[in-house]
C-alpha cells in the first residue's frame, strides 16, 4: 500500500525537493534561450531585421562546434581547451559568417521597405538548410560531454547535471558582460544610440557601416555560442533551426524589441512556464510560448520591459501616392492575360490544371496578405490562420453535416472573417513587429487547437474526403471555378483598395494624427480590414482544400504564414499586382525546383537572393520601373 | 477529378480523343514492347533524409535487381521519386502530377502518416493503387482503409502489441509514458495502455509526458517522469527526442533500476546516433542488421554495402521491400490495370530481405504481415546493438478479424 500511496500523493502535492529541481531545469533552459535571443536582441534594435536566419547561425554554430571538438585540429588538443576552445571559435567564426551575410547582402538592401530584409534573411536559412546537409549528411550528432563537468550532482537527494548547473550561471553572466559592453564601451554607446535614433547619429559622423556590421558580428557570435553550447546537452540536427527560431522571436518580442532585460525576463519567464506546465499538462509544450506571447502582447503591446518607439519609423520611405487606373499596356496585358486562362485551359493536360488552380488559391491569398500589408501597413506573420480557418470551414461541414461543396464555399468567407474579426481586434491595436507577432501567437493558437482537438478536427490526421461536387469534379470545370472565385476576390479587393474605404486605410498608414484629425476611426478601419482580408484568404483557403482533397492543420501552421508572406514580398507590395506575380513566381519556382534537383531549397534560396538583390522593389515594382522609364 | 471515367472525358473534351484513350486505358497502349512501367514515388526527402536516403537506396537496390532478372516480362521497372517536403498537400498536388503527366502505373511511398493518408485518400479518389511504405497510422488500413490503399509496415499497433508481449512478462507494475506529441506516439501510448492491461489487469499507469515532436525539453521531461516514481516506462520518442531525452535520463539516473520498453529504438537509425550513449536493457522492436545472419540477409547486406559503400537501415529494408513487393505483384499480374493489380496485391506473397521468410498482403485489411525483430539494447564498443533478439511475426500481432471488419469502412 504504501509505494501506491507515495505515488498518489506525489501526483497531487509533489514534493518541494521536485519542484526545485523542476526550478533549476527552467532556469538552465532559460538561460540556452537567452543566449541566443540576446542576439537576435540586439541585432534588431540596430537594424530593425528581422532576422530570420539567427536560427540558422545557431545550427551552424553547433554543427562547426561539433567538428571542431570532434573532428578538428582542436579535437587532437582533447581534453579542456579541446573542447572549450572549439567552443569559443565556432562562435567566432559564425560572427564572422554572420559579418560576412551583412556585408555582402544586407547592406544592400536597408533602403528597401520594411521587412524586405525578411525575404533575403529567409533565404539564407534555405541556403544554409541544404549546406549543412551537404557537408554534414543527415544523420544527428552527438557531441561530447563537457570536460569538468560530465556527471550530476545531488540537490536534495535528486540527481542534476553539472553542466546545467553551468549554463544556469552563464545567461545572468552573459547579461553582465553585455550590459559592460553597451554602457562601458564606446562601440555600446553608438550602438545604444543607433538603436534610438539611426539617423542623429549618422549625422553626427558615426561611420554605420562598421557599426552595422559590427552588430551582425556580435548577434551571430552569440547565436554561434548559444548554439555551440547545446552540444553536451542536446543532439545536433538538421532541424535546429526552424526548432529555436521561432521561440527565440516569441522571446524578444515578449522581452520588448531590442530590450536585452527584457529578453532575459521573457526567457526566464517562458523557460519557468513551460518546466512546471509539462507537470500538470504534458500537452501544453505545443502552444505555451504562444499563449504566453497572446497574453503580455494584449496586456503590454510593447513586450515586458520596451518602449514604445520615438518618432516615427526610422528610414521608412513615405508611402507612394494611390497609384491611379492602371496604365494601358498593363491593363491591356491584364485583359490579355485572362483571355488566355479562359481560352487556353482546354487544351491543357491535366496536371497543368491542378497547378493553375493551385496558383489561383495562393494568388487570392497573397492578395489578401497584401491588402492588410500594403495599403493598410499592418505586417501579419499568421495569416495562414485566415486560410485554414477557410479550409476548415469547408472539411468540418463535410465531415460533420456532409455539406456539399457549395455550401462550403459559401461559408468559408464567413467563417474566416469571423475568426479574422475576433483575432483583428487585438491585432490591431499593435502596431509593427508587436501586431506581426501577435497574429502569429493567435494563428499558433488556431493550429494547436486544429492539433488537438481531436474529436471535432480529426488531429494532426486531418480530414479526409473534402472533394468538390460532382459538377466541379473535373479539373477543367475546377479550374474555371478556381478562377472565377479568385479572379472575383481579387477584384473586390482592388475595388476596396480604390474606394474610399481603402482611402481611409492609406491615411490612417501614411498619418494616423491627421487621419484622426478628419475624423477616420483608424481602429475601425484597420479592423474592418483586416477581416475583409481574413474572408478573402479564407475563399482561398476552402478552394485550396477542395482541390487537395483533405485538410491537415499545416493548413495554418507557420509555413504557410511565411509563404504567404514570402509571396507578398517577392512581388512588391506597392501595387496589388505584386502578389499575384510574387505568388505564382514563388510557387511556380517551388514546383519547377523540386522537381529537378533534391537541393531545391539551395536553389530556391539563391534565386530570391539574386531577385532581392536586383529589384528590391520587388518584381512588380521592377516591371513598373522598366515600363516607366 | 475521376481520370480514368472515359464518358466524361470525351463528352468534355471530344477534341482530343487520342489523349483520352491514352489517359484511359495506359495499360492497354503499354502492354506490348519494352517500354518501361513507372512507378511514382512520393516521400519527404528534404524533410526526413536520415530515414529516407538508405530508403531510397533500398528501393533502388531491388528495382535493379528487378530489371537485371530482365524486368516485369520483359517490361523494366522505372521510378520516379518526389520530395513532398513533408506537406501533405504537397504530395496530393505531385500525385497528381505523377498519375496524369507522368502516367505511372501506381504510386508508393509515404513517411509521415498525415502524407500516407493524404495519399491513400488520392487514391480512393482517383482509383489508383497507393502502395505506402512506411506510414505508421493505424488508420491508413483500418478506420480510413480502402480499397486501392495497401501498406507494409508493421503498424502501430503492431509494433506496441510486440513490446506489450515482453512487458507483460516483467514484474514492473507503476508504468508511466512518453511520446511525442501527435497522432503516432498519442495511438501507441493508447494501445500499449490498452493492451497491456487486457494482460496483465495488476499494472497502473502513473502519468504520461507528451512532448512536441523535435523540441523536447529533455531535462524537465526527465524530472517529471522521475517525479512518478515508474518501475516501468514506455518511451516512443525518436529521433532528436530520443537522443535528448536519452542522454539526459542518463545523467540524471532515470534508467537505473526501471525496465524501459522502446518502440522503434532498436532500428539502426535511431540506435547509431545515440552511440555511446545507448541504454543497456531496453526492449525494444528494431532490426538487428549486423548480427542478422540468415542467407538472404547476408546477401542482401552484402550487395548494399558494394552498391551504397554503408550498410543498410531499417528503411532501406522497407524501401527493399516495397519495390519487391511491387515487382512481386506485377509479375503475378502481368498487367498495370488497377483493378488487377489491386486483386494481385490481396493476399499476394513475397519473400522479405530480412531474409525470414513469406510475408503476405492480407486481403482483409490490406495490412502486410511483415514483422519486426523485438530485442534488448547493448552498448558494444562504441555503438548500442540489439541482442537476445527475436523476429516477432506481424501476423501474430494484429487484432481478431472481426474487430478489424468493424474498424474498417465496408463497401457497399
Amino acid at each position: 500500500m504504501s509505494r501506491c500511496g507515495a505515488g498518489v500523493r506525489s501526483r497531487a502535492d509533489p514534493a518541494l525537493d521536485t519542484l526545485v529541481i523542476q526550478a533549476l531545469n527552467g532556469l538552465a533552459s532559460a538561460s540556452s534561450l537567452f543566449l541566443v535571443a540576446s542576439g537576435l536582441t540586439v541585432i534588431f534594435g540596430v537594424s530593425r531585421i528581422v532576422n530570420f536566419a539567427h536560427g540558422s547561425f545557431y545550427m551552424l554554430g553547433a554543427y562547426l562546434a561539433w567538428t571542431l571538438v570532434s573532428h578538428g585540429p582542436l579535437a587532437g588538443l582533447g581534453g579542456f581547451w579541446g573542447f572549450w576552445g572549439g567552443i569559443l571559435l565556432a562562435a567566432l567564426a559564425i560572427g564572422l559568417i554572420g559579418a560576412l551575410a551583412e556585408m555582402t547582402i544586407l547592406r544592400r538592401i536597408y533602403r528597401a521597405p520594411e521587412l524586405f530584409q525578411l525575404l533575403a534573411t529567409f533565404a539564407l536559412v534555405l541556403v544554409v538548410q541544404d549546406l549543412v546537409l551537404l557537408f554534414w549528411g543527415p544523420d544527428d550528432k552527438f557531441g561530447p560531454r563537457a570536460p569538468l563537468l560530465r556527471g550530476a550532482v545531488e540537490i536534495l537527494g535528486l540527481r542534476f547535471p553539472r553542466y546545467e548547473l553551468f549554463l544556469i550561471a552563464i545567461g545572468p553572466v552573459m547579461l553582465g558582460l553585455l550590459w559592460l559592453l553597451f554602457h562601458r564601451t564606446r562601440f555600446g554607446i553608438l550602438l545604444r544610440a543607433a538603436t534610438q535614433d539611426r539617423e542623429m547619429v549618422a549625422a553626427l559622423g558615426v561611420d554605420q557601416r562598421l557599426l552595422f556590421t559590427g552588430v551582425f558580428f556580435l548577434g551571430s557570435a552569440l547565436a554561434g555560442l548559444g548554439g555551440a553550447l547545446q552540444l553536451p546537452r542536446e543532439a545536433v540536427t538538421i532541424h535546429m533551426d526552424m526548432a529555436i527560431i521561432v521561440q527565440v522571436f516569441v522571446v524578444v518580442v515578449v522581452g520588448g524589441l531590442g530590450s536585452l532585460p527584457g529578453a532575459f525576463l521573457a526567457a526566464l519567464l517562458i523557460s519557468e512556464l513551460h518546466a512546471f506546465g509539462i507537470l500538470a499538462f504534458p500537452r501544453i509544450t505545443l502552444v505555451l510560448v504562444f499563449l504566453v506571447m497572446a497574453v503580455v502582447l494584449v496586456l503590454r503591446p510593447h513586450g515586458l520591459l520596451g518602449r514604445e518607439p520615438e518618432g516615427a519609423p526610422p528610414a521608412s520611405e513615405a508611402g507612394q501616392p494611390l497609384p491611379g487606373p492602371a496604365p494601358r499596356w498593363l491593363r491591356g496585358l491584364g485583359w490579355a492575360a485572362l483571355a488566355l486562362l479562359l481560352a487556353l485551359p482546354p487544351f491543357l493536360g491535366e496536371y497543368p490544371l491542378i497547378l493553375l488552380a493551385d496558383f489561383a488559391a495562393l494568388v487570392l491569398f497573397a492578395a489578401s496578405l497584401h491588402f492588410i500589408m500594403g495599403p493598410g501597413g499592418m505586417a501579419s506573420f499568421g495569416h495562414a490562420a485566415y486560410f485554414g480557418a477557410g479550409a476548415y470551414a469547408a472539411a468540418l461541414l463535410a465531415r460533420h453535416l456532409a455539406a456539399p461543396m457549395e455550401a462550403g464555399l459559401i461559408a468559408a468567407p464567413f467563417f474566416a472573417g469571423l475568426v479574422g474579426l475576433a483575432f483583428g481586434w487585438f491585432c490591431v491595436r499593435l502596431s509593427g513587429v508587436y501586431s506581426a507577432m501577435l497574429t502569429l501567437a493567435f494563428a499558433q493558437i488556431a493550429w494547436s487547437l486544429a492539433f488537438q482537438w481531436i474529436e471535432v478536427t480529426g488531429g494532426d490526421n486531418g480530414i479526409l474526403g473534402v472533394w468538390p461536387s460532382e459538377w466541379a469534379r473535373g479539373r477543367l470545370a475546377f479550374w474555371y471555378l478556381s478562377l472565377a472565385l479568385c479572379g472575383l476576390g481579387v477584384w473586390l479587393l482592388r475595388r476596396a483598395i480604390h474606394a474610399p474605404f481603402g482611402m481611409a486605410l492609406r491615411a490612417q498608414r501614411d498619418s494616423p494624427l491627421r487621419a484622426e484629425a478628419i475624423g477616420i476611426d483608424a481602429f475601425r478601419i484597420r479592423w474592418l480590414a483586416f477581416a475583409l482580408a481574413a474572408a478573402a484568404a479564407g475563399v482561398a483557403g476552402s478552394l485550396f482544400a477542395y482541390g487537395k482533397g483533405s485538410v491537415f492543420p499545416s493548413s495554418l501552421d507557420i509555413p504557410r504564414s511565411v509563404d504567404a508572406l514570402l509571396m507578398v514580398l517577392l512581388g512588391g507590395v506597392q501595387t496589388l499586382s505584386g502578389p499575384v506575380l510574387g505568388a505564382i513566381a514563388y510557387a511556380g519556382l517551388q514546383e519547377q525546383l523540386a522537381r529537378l534537383t533534391d537541393l531545391w531549397r539551395l536553389v530556391l534560396g539563391l534565386v530570391i537572393l539574386a531577385l532581392v538583390l536586383f529589384f528590391p522593389s520587388g518584381l512588380a515594382g521592377a516591371l513598373q520601373r522598366r515600363r516607366g522609364a | 477529378m475521376d481520370l480514368r471515367n472515359p464518358s466524361f472525358r470525351l463528352g468534355r473534351r471530344g477534341l482530343l480523343t487520342g489523349t483520352a484513350l491514352g489517359l484511359a486505358a495506359p495499360a492497354m497502349l503499354r502492354a506490348q514492347g519494352t517500354a518501361p512501367i513507372r512507378i511514382g514515388e512520393i516521400n519527404s526527402y528534404t524533410a526526413q533524409p536520415a530515414f529516407l536516403g538508405p530508403y531510397r537506396n533500398g528501393w533502388l537496390l531491388a528495382q535493379e535487381r528487378v530489371n537485371a532478372e530482365g524486368g516485369i516480362h520483359g517490361r523494366p521497372l522505372e521510378t520516379l521519386f518526389r520530395d513532398d517536403a513533408g506537406r501533405p498537400e504537397d504530395a496530393v498536388r505531385i500525385a497528381g502530377e505523377l498519375v496524369a503527366s507522368e502516367r505511372v502505373a501506381l504510386l508508393g511511398g509515404g513517411y509521415l502518416s498525415h502524407v500516407g493518408l493524404a495519399l491513400g485518400d488520392f487514391a480512393l479518389q482517383n482509383k489508383v493503387l497507393y502502395v505506402a511504405s512506411e506510414p505508421l497510422t493505424d488508420a491508413l488500413v483500418w478506420s480510413k482503409g480502402n480499397h486501392y490503399t495497401f501498406r507494409l509496415r508493421p503498424s502501430t499497433y503492431m509494433q506496441a502489441a510486440m513490446l506489450v508481449e515482453e512487458a507483460a512478462k516483467l514484474p514492473a507494475k507503476r508504468w508511466a509514458t512518453i511520446a511525442p506529441n501527435y497522432e503516432y506516439g498519442q495511438s501507441a501510448v493508447r494501445w500499449f495502455k490498452e493492451l497491456l492491461a487486457k494482460a496483465r489487469p495488476d499494472v497502473e499507469f502513473v502519468g504520461e509526458q507528451f512532448p512536441a515532436l523535435g523540441r523536447i525539453d529533455a531535462g524537465a521531461t526527465v524530472q517529471a517522469l522521475e517525479r512518478l516514481r515508474p518501475e516501468g516506462i514506455f518511451n516512443v520518442t525518436f529521433s532528436t527526442d530520443l537522443l535528448n531525452f536519452v542522454r539526459q535520463g542518463n545523467t540524471r539516473g532515470l534508467f537505473e533500476n526501471r525496465v524501459v520498453a522502446s518502440m522503434l529504438t532498436g532500428e539502426p537509425e535511431y540506435l547509431e546516433p545515440l552511440g555511446e550513449e545507448c541504454p543497456d536493457g531496453w526492449i525494444v522492436t528494431g532490426y538487428p542488421r549486423d548480427a542478422l545472419n540468415n542467407p538472404v540477409h547476408i546477401a542482401l547486406r552484402d550487395a548494399y554495402r558494394a552498391r551504397f559503400g554503408e550498410l543498410p537501415r531499417c528503411g532501406s529494408i522497407v524501401g527493399y521491400d516495397t519495390a519487391l513487393a511491387i515487382a512481386t505483384m506485377l509479375r503475378k499480374v502481368g498487367s498495370t490495370d488497377t483493378e488487377a493489380m489491386v486483386a494481385g496485391f490481396k493476399g499476394l506473397r513475397y519473400q522479405t530481405g530480412y531474409g525470414t521468410g513469406e510475408v503476405e498482403f492480407r486481403a482483409l485489411d490490406h495490412q502486410a504481415t511483415l514483422g519486426a525483430f523485438v530485442g534488448r539494447t547493448r552498448l558494444q564498443g562504441r555503438t548500442g546493438v540489439m541482442v537476445d533478439w527475436r523476429y516477432a511475426d506481424g501476423a501474430n500481432y494484429l487484432p481478431p478479424d472481426e474487430q478489424v471488419r468493424r474498424w474498417r469502412p465496408q463497401p457497399g
